[in-house]
């Protein structure tokens, strides 16, 4: 039964017609003790259901109302004659004791969090003594009054300031102790606001503090640390292609037309869900593709410079014109996982609907349509939820971290061309390929500062020049240590004879500095060189926003030819038998097209 | 919608909460008079109520309720001047 989807009043008001439905699958007992600051019934009932659907059989202890101290401090036996698994320390920044006054030195303020801790410190260590099970204690979201407003965050007296420090300290704790595991109800709280959160009219009512939305986000997190805790996490991550990993049909628009890089802010939303994608990967969950496909024109989509995820990524890959939910089998098959550690992503809600109906066991997020949400929909399904990073997982962040280290050293440089040489920076430079028709198109016809003649052309004039061998084009991609910077340069060549004439030459701002321009020439002067041209000749023509190249050519050993109306258009001239190559930072590679 | 309507509108909504699909209700049904409808009954069949017809009963509203025809009467005033 799907019930991961359904909103909060309709598990709340079916909640017995689901439970009873649910009983048949619901068959690894789990017991769990719920010790709580406030009243717990609604959290308690909805976790049921979720662990339920996850294959548990649940069994509750629900401590009375604000008793959470006593239960666990004072009378540990009637918790340890009930035998849980899990004792759950349910408790909201309202339950705080020792909040300080405003007046509050910060040794008072020491104290009075010493002083808390020790009150929690001594449930948890009660409950390890007595008990001997895993705790999971949630850490508190900030007070909704805070009375100091944004000086409440910072000051001695202040509440939320006391909340980030006792919040810390949980941490701390949680990190010593192995059986004591911080559920992050700040996040969760953050994540819906605090207006979604409180309902001060159900706390003066029935003393449950929150809203049944907020009720259900808590008892979804819970459901996903106790799943992580006894292996119930899932493996598996199989996502639909077109629409989902690109913008567009691979089929029908090919790999010149599938939205993804830097140049349109749907191909930005792509590649970001790609990029979060891989993190999931790196984390260690098993990517899969599923697509209506052809096998190799759906394989193609990764050949695209722009995807983030390359074909290697994929431990297995199903393209073909068989339904999804065959194709998700033969997967599980050939990994040989459980279709229980399978979460399928996919646009198109009919997909995802025949996939939930014929493999009920494999987990559907409802994710819409809208690529721009993908990520924080798949995140706020919890479906990787984790509540331990392995050996491994902890060395690979290791090294992550120290490159970041390693960067932030580098911070300091002797001169610029030291700063230059740490970015690592490296080119690809080569004639317009159809591939970026479009894209050189649009720079040329929105560059305005970086534009020696501010030339606009149509996409069919690039078409003809990129196919015209009277014309040399370049085109330049520019990646550094910070990432890929995409396709930021073009330049246009014409020749007569035996000069070239540089029509166009444009560079996006974000790369200026780089010597990207020198990278440039040396690649111009070269191909120059093979069609034996003696000359190139280029033209400055002011604009009221290209000032910044007015020295363009000058700096880069042109000689001024002629100049007209004190500088407003002048012409500069190149011997290519003289010159030589100036780029000592980038990197430069050709890319042999189709 | 009268009283009426509203305790009809009502009845698959306590049926489903107090689990009883044959549920009858009746303008003078309270809790001391329908199984099952104690306190942590009480607090899912406010949030049902609430969502069903988009309302927020303010604090101490319900508790000078004698019966669901109160209720009713409460839930058509909440709502009268919509659609």
């Amino acid at each position: 039964m799907l019930i991961q989807n359904l909103p909060v009043e309709q598990l709340l008001q079916k909640y017995k017609q689901i439970r009873r439905e649910l009983l048949p699958q619901a068959l690894v007992p789990l017991r769990i003790a719920v010790l709580g600051g406030v009243t717990t019934n609604e959290v308690v009932n909805l976790l049921e259901l979720l662990l339920m659907a996850d294959g548990f059989q649940p069994l509750f202890y629900q401590s009375e109302y604000n008793r959470y101290y006593e239960d666990a401090v004072l009378e540990p036996e009637k918790i340890r004659d009930f035998r849980p698994n899990i004792v759950y320390i349910h408790t909201h920044w309202i339950n705080i004791e020792q909040y300080p006054s405003l007046g509050c030195s910060e040794k008072e303020f020491q104290l009075r969090l010493q002083s808390e801790m020790t009150r929690f410190s001594s449930i948890w260590e009660s409950v390890q003594e007595r008990v001997g099970c895993q705790i999971i204690q949630n850490n508190f979201e900030h007070p909704p009054l805070p009375i100091l407003g944004c000086l409440d965050s910072v000051s001695w007296g202040g509440k939320t300031r006391f909340v980030y420090d006792l919040n810390l300290e949980f941490s701390k704790a949680a990190q010593a102790h192995p059986k004591l595991l911080i559920q992050d109800l700040n996040g969760l709280a953050a994540s819906i606001g605090h207006a979604q959160w409180h309902d001060w009219s159900r706390w003066y009512s029935y003393k449950i503090l929150t809203t049944p939305e907020a009720s259900l986000l808590i008892a979804k997190s819970l459901a996903a640390m106790i799943g992580a805790m006894l292996g119930r996490a899932k493996k598996c991550l199989v996502l639909d292609l077109d629409n989902t990993l690109w913008g567009g049909l691979i089929g029908d628009d090919g790999i010149e037309k599938i939205q993804i890089g830097r140049e349109t802010g749907v191909a930005e939303a792509y590649s970001a869900f790609q990029e979060y994608c891989l993190s999931l990967r790196e984390r260690g969950i098993i990517l899969a593709a599923c697509s209506k496909n052809d096998l190799e024109t759906a394989k193609s989509g990764f050949q695209h410079p722009d995807s983030v995820l390359k074909l290697e990524h994929f431990a297995s890959f199903k393209a073909n014109w068989e339904p999804k939910h065959e194709n998700i089998k033969a997967i599980a098959e050939e990994l040989g996982l459980g279709l229980d550690s399978f979460v399928f992503v996919d646009d198109n809600p009919a997909e995802r609907a025949i996939v939930a109906a014929q493999l009920p066991m494999v987990t559907v997020p409802d994710m819409g349509s809208e690529v721009a949400f993908f990520p924080s929909i798949l995140q706020a399904s919890r479906c990787f939820e984790t509540v331990a990073l392995s050996k491994e997982d902890f060395e690979r962040a290791e090294s992550y971290s120290a490159n970041a280290i390693r960067s932030a050293i580098a911070s300091k440089f002797a001169n610029y061309g030291e700063y230059l040489q740490s970015l690592h920076m490296s080119a690809e430079i080569d004639s317009f390929p159809p591939i970026y028709i479009d894209r050189i198109t649009q720079l040329i016809n929105k560059t305005n500062q970086f534009n020696l003649t501010t030339r606009r052309y149509t996409l069919a004039e690039i078409e003809d020049i990129a196919k015209s061998r009277d014309y040399i084009t370049l085109y330049g991609r520019l990646a550094d240590s910070f990432g890929d910077n995409g396709l930021i340069s073009v330049i246009i060549g014409r020749r007569e004879h035996a000069t070239l004439s540089i029509d166009l030459w444009i560079m996006s701002c974000r790369v200026l500095k780089r010597d990207m321009e020198l990278a440039m020439l040396d690649a111009l002067v070269e191909r120059a060189k093979g069609a034996d041209i003696e000359r190139i000749v280029g033209y400055y023509r002011r604009t009221a926003k290209n000032a910044m190249v007015e020295t363009h050519y000058g700096k880069l050993g042109f000689t001024l030819e002629a100049e007209a109306d004190a500088g407003v258009s002048s012409v500069w001239s190149l011997s290519v038998p003289l010159y030589s190559a100036q780029n000592k930072y980038i990197q430069t590679r050709t890319l042999v097209h189709g | 919608m009268d009283s009426k309507g509203i305790i009809q509108e009502l009845t698959p909504i306590f049926a489903d909460i107090l689990d009883q699909p044959n549920l009858q209700l009746h303008p003078d049904s309270n809790a001391s008079n329908v199984d099952g409808w104690d306190s942590l009954a009480h607090v899912n069949l406010v949030v049902a109520i609430e969502k069903r017809y988009g309302i927020k009963f303010a604090l101490g509203e319900l508790q000078d309720l004698k019966n669901l025809g109160e209720m009713a009467a409460l839930i058509r005033k909440k709502t009268s001047g919509r659609q």
